[in-house]
């Protein structure tokens, strides 16, 4: 028995939300009295996958193929199934991002296994029965599932445990699954990254304005308070619809959903549209002018003030706790 | 081209969300019930968009009871040719894969394009089983989709940007926003909706694979923390010291 871990890679480097998942594997693993394993398919060295012995991985399977690079998620279902098999996996953990999105239910079908998506705690196991719970209604409950099947699916929600690291190194073993040519028909056309910037979904902290900012001319403090704290920038929908920010800014219901450490919520009312966005973030502040602002409901810590003179002044502030800590 | 949506029922995102029977089921009382708006304004409509461009056919497939037919109708009512209700109420995501599947076997399918999540269980969960089931390949977060005769090329939402895919038909694909306007019914729509074929299948039986055993709701609102404007410092600190965010 194991509980396998799929770890992604890009460009032979792990992504930030697979460490998590590899630490959410051996947790599960230690419950269940036995060994982390992890898969990794594509390009990558051994140098880089030994460190998952830090988040308690024993052992990684590395299908160190090119063809792997491109992600087709009919090809690394295949795959990731072969290793949940040759290692005797009970569980099988991913990260509930872009391409676990895919891979979860896949695998669900091809192992007959019970899915949980977007896990947000450790689970628990009575006899064969595995309980965990997740935010259902865009955060607003919580659902305890439960599932009996004998290997079970969880997708770990990214920001749900911080990893504590352990000393050790994992043995790094070269895999080879069952995928043959004819299984890659996905051909990468182009890849577009936002540079410079640090991306919306994987930021720690969000700085997002709304309407109260008057006009895309006053975005300029907004970015630099994101600048200066090291965050990303989002906006109400609005505010996209009329072009003063760009589309891939716009949280909300009908936007993404983010779910960082700290929003900042600037000049936004807090519909509830737009609070399904974001109210699965850690700590919200808001700031606005109106005391009635339903946003002030949903926040941790609230400024009833002008836009205009806190920003500037919360700028300054940061500046000077900044390079105090620096 | 032959394209398959399936259409799911959520309540409205205003609804008070509130459970009975010793929280183990979601109350749907005073609850309005709508299509699912990823379903409705991205899959639904970027069919139409491309059977209007290539020519071809669009079918809605719910997985639900009778009183689903609401939601069916609305989808014939934008445009949808014809619809399939398959006659279950199901328990997990798993059972409306396995029908929807089992519906598009002989269907003659090209494209089936699904929402990106349900606004109830946020799971993006079916459209990946579907594909599996069918050994299709699939696309998910698709912000955009053309089909040039065998091929279809996707873009989908990567961490950090997009990127596009290249492959081949029949596919599955996720949709998510972006990937077409939303459209109002119009008054002929609604009045050839009535008239259009909407089919009641009976189920295949699949068993599920997981079930929800409670529900909780949030203990308490949040106790929101007020700092002056005038000591915006103090924010900073808190954020710092108690908060521990930055
Ligand atoms: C089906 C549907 C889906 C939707 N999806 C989304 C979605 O995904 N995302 C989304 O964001 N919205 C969505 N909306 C829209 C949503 O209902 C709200 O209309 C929208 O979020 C409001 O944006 P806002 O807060 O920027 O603007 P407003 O509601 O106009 O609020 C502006 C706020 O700024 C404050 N303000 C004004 N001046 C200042 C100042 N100088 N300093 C500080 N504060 C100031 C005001 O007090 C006010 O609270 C959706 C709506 C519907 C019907």
């Amino acid at each position: 028995m194991s509980v396998l871990s799929l770890i992604e890679v890009s460009e032979g480097k792990i992504k930030k939300a697979s460490y998590e998942a590899a630490y959410y594997a051996s947790k599960v693993a230690e419950s269940l009295g036995t060994d982390a394993v992890a898969v990794v398919l594509g390009t990558s060295s051994s140098d880089e996958l030994s460190n998952l012995g830090n988040y308690g991985i024993k052992k990684v399977l590395h299908a160190n193929d090119a063809r792997f690079d491109t992600f087709d998620s009919r090809a690394h279902t295949k795959a990731i199934a072969d290793a949940a098999n040759a290692s005797g996996a009970a569980v099988v953990v991913l990260s509930f991002g872009p391409n676990g999105k895919l891979l979860g239910p896949r695998l669900s079908v091809r192992l007959k296994a019970g899915y949980v998506p977007g896990a947000n705690e450790l689970p628990a196991f009575t006899g064969n029965d595995l309980h965990v719970t997740r935010n259902v209604f865009s955060g607003k409950a919580k659902a305890s599932y439960l599932t009996s099947t004998e290997k079970k699916i969880i997708a770990v929600s990214p920001n749900s445990l911080s990893p504590v690291k352990v000393a050790g190194t994992a043995t790094v073993e070269a895999f080879a699954s069952s995928v043959t040519d004819a299984d890659f028909t996905t051909v990468t056309k182009s890849v577009d990254k936002v540079v410079g910037q640090v991306p919306l979904t994987e930021a720690d902290i969000v700085v997002s304005a709304g309407r109260g900012l008057k006009g895309p001319e006053n975005w300029g403090m907004i970015e630099e308070l994101a600048r200066d704290l090291g965050a990303a920038t989002a906006c109400s929908r609005p505010v996209s619809d009329v072009d003063w920010r760009p589309h891939h800014e716009h949280v909300g219901q009908t936007g993404i959903t983010i779910k960082p450490n700290l929003y900042i919520a600037i000049g936004i009312s807090g519909a509830i549209q737009h609070l399904a966005g974001v109210n699965q973030s850690k700590v919200i502040v808001v700031i606005n002018t109106d005391p009635e602002a339903p946003f002030f409901k949903a926040a941790d810590y609230g400024i009833v003030g002008d836009a205009f003179q806190v920003v500037p002044a919360l700028i300054a502030e940061v500046k000077k706790f900044k390079s105090a800590v620096h | 081209m032959k394209i398959l949506v399936p259409i799911s029922k959520v309540p409205d995102t205003t609804s008070k969300i509130a459970f009975t029977d010793n929280n183990t089921k979601f109350s749907t009382d005073n609850v309005q019930f709508i299509m699912n708006p990823t379903d409705e304004w991205y899959a639904l409509t970027r069919a139409l968009e491309l059977k209007e461009k290539i020519g071809g056919e669009v079918v809605a497939i719910n997985v639900g009871l009778a009183e689903n037919e609401q939601i069916i109708r609305k989808a014939l009512a934008i445009g949808a040719d014809s619809a399939v209700r398959v006659d279950l109420d199901p328990t997990d995501a798993y059972q409306v894969a396995v029908e929807i599947a089992e519906h598009a076997k002989s269907g003659g399918y090209d494209i089936i394009i699904t929402g990106k999540e349900t606004i109830d269980y946020n799971s993006y969960e079916v459209g990946g089983m579907i594909a599996e089931a069918l050994g299709w390949n699939a696309v998910a977060l698709v912000s955009k989709l053309e089909v040039e005769g065998t091929k279809a090329l996707a873009t989908r939402d990567i961490e950090g940007g997009t990127e596009t895919l290249e492959v081949h038909l029949p596919v599955v694909i996720c949709a998510t926003k972006d990937l077409a306007a939303a459209r109002i019914p119009n008054m002929k729509g609604i009045m050839s909706a009535r008239t259009k074929p909407l089919a009641v299948v009976a189920p295949s039986g699949a068993a599920k694979l997981t079930s929800i055993a409670s529900y909780t709701l949030p203990e308490k609102e949040k106790q929101v923390k007020m700092i002056s404007p005038d000591n915006v410092g103090e924010l900073v600190r808190l954020l710092h010291e108690e908060a521990k965010v930055i």
